[in-house]
């Protein structure tokens, strides 16, 4: 299935950043390209906190059915990254997808 | 008892006998009446008044969920919104069984607060993600979650609020 990365999930299903639990950020990401946007400018304790819980990769998963992409975010995640290297190599990895899936 | 300007106006016994309801609902007219030198037929027609015009809405338990092992999660919960939809949001959170209390206030910014109980952490986080971020004027949401619980009662009947 091909991914329209600048396609828009309804409000119920984007992706809000939250900083810990119940700590929205007033941030969120209704496509992939949003996504990628977020990622280079949100908190970067959202940026841990998410990815920690793998809620990056459920979403990706669930709500933008990229396996591909989810299975990426999955191994970031056994990294342990944290801070500006976490936001780093997260944006890279959405960026370069978003190249592929744009060609 | 007698009603003034949209509102009845209770005297100093309607008070007196509403705070000895509100420590303890379930004592005897006679025991109320005794202890307010009044007749039990006086104290058994007041709380009937008071019952048929709404001013005692009902009567309830007040249950300790730790000793019965139901205790939950409570958390307060701060919702900064876009001024036009705060109304709406408020009204949204109020109707979900999750959420106790809900109120409005106007600080820097306007600003809902909510108390809600949940079973877990998870789930909490799962309800404000799910339920409450999403919601349209939402602009960010701060969340303390209660550690250790003071003081829980209910609003008192205070003779400051006699009639004068």
């Amino acid at each position: 299935m091909k991914i329209d990365v600048a396609l828009k999930v309804p409000r119920e299903k984007a992706f809000y950043f939250f900083t810990s639990i119940g700590n929205y950020t007033g941030e969120n990401a209704a496509s992939l390209k949003e996504f990628m946007e977020k990622i280079d400018m949100v908190n970067i304790k959202s940026l841990e906190f998410h990815l920690q819980r793998g809620d990056f990769e459920k979403w990706i998963l669930e709500v933008l059915q990229d396996s591909e992409l989810a299975l990426e975010i999955r191994r970031l995640q056994k990294l342990g990254l944290s801070g500006d290297a976490l936001r780093n190599q997260l944006f890279s990895a959405v960026s370069r997808r978003i190249r592929y899936l744009s060609v | 008892m007698r009603y003034k300007d949209n509102a009845w106006l209770l005297d100093q016994t309607d008070l007196k006998i509403l705070e000895a309801l509100q420590e303890d609902a379930r004592q005897t007219y006679s025991a109320i009446g005794k202890r307010l030198g009044l007749a039990h037929s006086t104290v058994y027609d007041r709380i009937r008044r008071m019952e048929q015009q709404g001013i005692i809405r009902k009567y309830v338990a007040l249950v300790d969920l730790e000793k019965v092992g139901l205790e939950k999660i409570t958390a307060l919960m701060t919702v900064f919104t876009d001024p036009k939809e705060s109304e709406k949001i408020a009204e949204k959170l109020a109707k979900s069984s999750k959420v106790l209390e809900v109120y409005t206030s106007l600080s820097e910014e306007l600003v809902i607060i909510a108390k809600i109980v949940s079973g877990s952490q998870e789930e909490l986080h799962s309800f404000i993600a799910d339920s409450v971020a999403p919601l349209p004027g939402v602009l960010r949401i701060r969340t303390s979650i209660v550690t250790k619980k003071f003081k829980e009662t209910l609003a008192s009947i205070s003779p400051d609020l006699s009639e004068s």
